[in-house]
This record gives structure tokens, C-alpha cells and sequence, in this order.
């Protein structure tokens, strides 16, 4: 324990580009640059399929397809083909590799939990909606979206904590972000740094978890009418 | 002068190169043959734990929480700090074993999560015609509740040795990867055909062991078939 305090106090870890404040800030700017393409690209696309009840093997298997596939070996084959391990930004070596495949795995968690939110939105209500005159916009926009709501953040809340968690994973193929401590520390037999890194970690992505329930519990329309 | 090097696809590093595959055979099949142990010994080692587990936590509502809780705070240990920090606990060290007890803690959380939600689904009507046809708790259990519930257990060991598959790769930090400990070699090098062989084993491993647990469950839960058929 004492090795991890004075890791911890040891200013060095604090200082340049290997240094806490820059792995972290790499790791951070990975994880939610990576979460917000996913919900770019998947979020309309799973909304829409939902709207339309149709497309659900598609939206189902996506996540089957995505448990199969390792990150490091879809990041291995990024960074050794077209996209490289150039430094990309302030994203680190090898950034645009690691974006790419964080984002991809951002995907099927969005999507599932969108195509399911919208395609589970009580029939009768759609119905009652349509009855009152609403167009298929207004439908969507108005009807299904803010009831799917509770379950698409907690697609996005569960994509965030396991993007942060992965992207430690990057730096197996010498990738950014605070999986570096690990692998450093390991390569060096230097245990309170694989320590610390695990904890700062860990404890942020507990951090992350609480802030996304909070937000959850914010956003969810049947529970705020609830409390009113 | 530049030295005279055998030109063929190992030397010009492209991606698909047959050369690889029949000089390194050897080198993939042990590869290969460490993954699939690893995965099946961790989803074995995995599901004998949670099955007790959900059974006290089925039985005992505060256990629930707890055990739910703890295998769902192992979830968010990354996989990489797991690995290189259960090397220092004794009996593990370097060995095939830290990568096979970190991935099982990694599994609970699916199978403790699927056995208690297939167990909670059997119908309470059909439990208590168990009962009144005079079954004991343990018959009703693994004549009546478990049978019912096995379609959710095995889409929870699908889910573990799906993941188990993927994960066993990072593995590799600690030098028992399976394919990944080649893929990663093969990354630090920058060889190409190494690579890829090794991503497309690792896909391919995965769609293999699942399609024999999707068989195994046909064959164990013949009723779930014949309703789809009807």
C-alpha cells in the first residue's frame, strides 16, 4: 500500500506526456469522442428501425458481432493498414486507430438499447397518437422518443463505462490513454504503478457509472412526472 | 548492394499470405489450442461458481444484492489491470491460470445474472404442481425449475464464451494470450500476415464455440425447438 501513496506523491508521475493529467485527459477525450460518433452514427439509425419495427435481428446480432470481435485485434489491424499509429492530436500515438475502434464498440450497446426502447413504446399509445391526428414525425419525435428515453441513455451509460474500461486495452498495441501505466508498469516489474493505474481507473469509471445514473434518473420523463 | 532476400509475400509483409500459413501451422495450432483451453476451462471454472451463487442469492434477498453487486464491480476492473494484478497473488504467478481465474471472475456476472433470471421466470403454477405431486426441493429443482430455466442459462454461457473468446487475447500481457500472445507479437513487428490470421482464428473461434452451444441447447431443450417450428 505504501508503494501506491508514494506513486501517488511521487510529482514525476504528474509531469509530460506520460504523466497522469495527459494520460488521463487522452483517456477521457478518447472515451467520449468515441461515444459521441456511436451515437452519431448509431442513434438515428436505431430510432428509425425502431420507429418503423423493423430491422430487430439486425439491431440484436450487432452486439453478438461486437463481443466477437478482440479490440486489439481489430486495433492491430487498423494501425498496421491505412489509418497507422501516427499521433493524432490530443489524442495521443496511435489516436485515430484507437478512436475508430472505441467508437465501433460504442455501437451495438447505443443501438441495441435504442431499437428497443422505441420498438417497445406501448402499441396503444402510438395508436392513440396516430388517432389524434399526429404525423409519423410527430409520432417519433413526440411520442416514441421521450418514452424510449430511459433506455437509450442507459445504452449510452453502459457504452461510456465500457469504452473507458477498454480503452485501457489500447495500450497493449501501444495505443493512448491510462492502460499505459499498466503495461509500463508490468513490462517493469514496477507493481504501484499497475496498482495506480488500475485505481485511478477503476475509480473513475465508478465515477462515470454514479454520474450516468444520476442522469439517467434526470432525463426519464415517467419518473420526473412521478416526483412532480 | 542490397543483400539478396527470397521475394515472396512473408517478405514483402502483405496481409494474406499463404506462405504463412503453411510455414507457421504448427505455431497457430498451439495457439489455437491454448485459446480454446483457456476459454472453456474459465466458462467451467465460471459457471460452477455462479451456480451456487445464484442459488444462495435466489434464496436469500440481502445475498442478492451483494453477490449481484460484487460480480458486477469485477465487470468494471479492466481486463489489462486484472490480469497484471493477479499475477502477484501465490499459486497464480505467470501462468495460464491468472488468465483462466480472471476471466471466470469476469463470466460470473453473466451466468450469476441469466441463472437467477431463468430461475425466477419458471411459472408459479408449475412450481406448485411440483410441490403438490409431492416433489422435494432439490427434485424441483433439477427436475422441474432447472429444465425451464435452462434456455436462459445457456444464453448466459454464450454471452461468457463469446466474451471469454475475446478476452483471453489480452491475455497476452502476461504471456498466455492464446492467439492474442501471437497477435500481439505479431503487432510489436508489424506482421502483417500474423495479424490478421490471428484476428480472423479469434472471430472464427468465437462463431464455432457458439454455434455448438446453440446446437447443445437444441439438443438439451428439444420443446423450445419444436415451438419455433410450429
Amino acid at each position: 500500500m505504501n508503494g501506491i501513496l508514494d506513486w501517488f506523491k511521487d510529482s514525476a508521475h504528474w509531469h509530460g506526456s506520460s504523466g497522469v493529467p495527459t494520460l488521463l485527459a487522452q483517456h477521457t477525450l478518447l472515451t467520449f469522442a468515441a461515444v459521441l460518433i456511436a451515437i452519431a452514427i448509431g442513434l438515428p439509425v436505431a430510432v428509425w428501425l425502431g420507429h418503423l419495427r423493423r430491422g430487430g435481428t439486425l439491431a440484436v446480432n450487432i452486439s453478438n458481432v461486437g463481443r466477437a470481435i478482440p479490440i486489439v485485434a481489430l486495433l492491430s489491424v487498423l494501425s498496421l493498414g491505412y489509418v497507422g499509429t501516427a499521433n493524432f492530436g490530443p489524442f495521443g500515438r496511435a489516436g485515430l486507430a484507437t478512436l475508430i475502434t472505441l467508437a465501433l464498440f460504442a455501437l451495438p450497446p447505443i443501438i441495441t438499447n435504442a431499437y428497443t426502447g422505441v420498438f417497445e413504446v406501448d402499441r396503444d399509445t402510438v395508436e392513440a397518437a396516430r388517432g389524434m391526428g399526429m404525423s409519423e414525425r410527430e409520432i417519433l419525435t413526440k411520442v416514441e422518443l421521450p418514452l424510449a428515453v430511459p433506455l437509450i441513455v442507459s445504452g449510452i451509460r453502459l457504452a461510456v463505462v465500457q469504452v473507458w474500461a477498454t480503452a485501457t486495452i489500447a495500450a497493449l498495441v501501444a495505443g493512448p490513454g491510462l492502460g499505459q501505466l499498466i503495461t509500463e508498469g508490468y513490462a517493469t516489474y514496477n507493481q504501484p504503478e499497475v496498482l495506480s493505474g488500475a485505481i485511478i481507473v477503476g475509480a473513475v469509471a465508478l465515477l462515470l457509472e454514479g454520474t450516468m445514473a444520476f442522469l439517467q434518473r434526470v432525463v426519464d420523463p415517467l419518473a420526473r412526472a412521478a416526483r412532480s | 548492394m542490397v543483400p539478396a532476400v527470397a521475394d515472396n509475400c512473408l517478405t514483402r509483409n502483405e496481409w494474406i499470405c499463404g506462405k504463412y500459413y503453411s510455414t507457421r501451422a504448427s505455431d497457430l495450432a498451439s495457439a489455437v489450442g491454448q485459446h480454446v483451453h483457456i476459454v472453456v476451462v474459465s466458462v467451467l471454472l465460471g459457471f460452477v461458481i455462479a451456480f451456487p451463487l445464484a442459488l444462495l442469492a435466489r434464496r436469500y434477498r440481502k445475498l442478492e444484492l451483494m453477490v449481484v453487486g460484487i460480480t458486477t464491480a469485477i465487470y468494471t476492473i479492466p481486463s489489462l489491470a486484472l490480469f497484471s494484478l493477479l499475477v502477484p497473488i501465490s499459486g497464480l504467478g505467470l501462468s495460464i491460470n491468472t488468465v483462466i481465474v480472471g476471466l471466470a471472475l469476469y463470466s460470473l456476472t453473466v451466468l450469476v445474472r441469466n441463472m437467477l433470471d431463468g430461475l425466477r421466470a419458471v411459472p408459479a403454477d408449475v412450481k406448485e404442481s411440483a410441490i403438490g405431486m409431492g416433489y422435494s426441493s432439490t427434485r424441483m429443482l433439477f427436475r422441474v425449475e432447472l429444465p425451464l430455466a435452462l434456455p436462459a442459462i445457456m444464453a448466459g454461457l454464450r454471452v461468457a464464451t463469446v466474451s471469454a473468446v475475446a478476452l483471453t487475447t489480452v491475455g497476452a500481457i502476461v504471456g498466455y494470450g492464446g492467439l492474442g500472445t501471437l497477435l500481439i507479437n505479431g503487432n510489436n513487428t508489424e506482421f502483417k500476415a500474423q495479424v490478421l490470421a490471428t484476428s480472423v482464428l479469434c472471430v472464427l473461434l468465437a462463431v464455432i464455440l457458439d454455434v455448438l452451444l446453440v446446437g447443445t441447447q437444441r439438443l438439451l431443450t428439444p420443446w423450445t425447438s419444436k415451438a419455433v417450428a410450429r
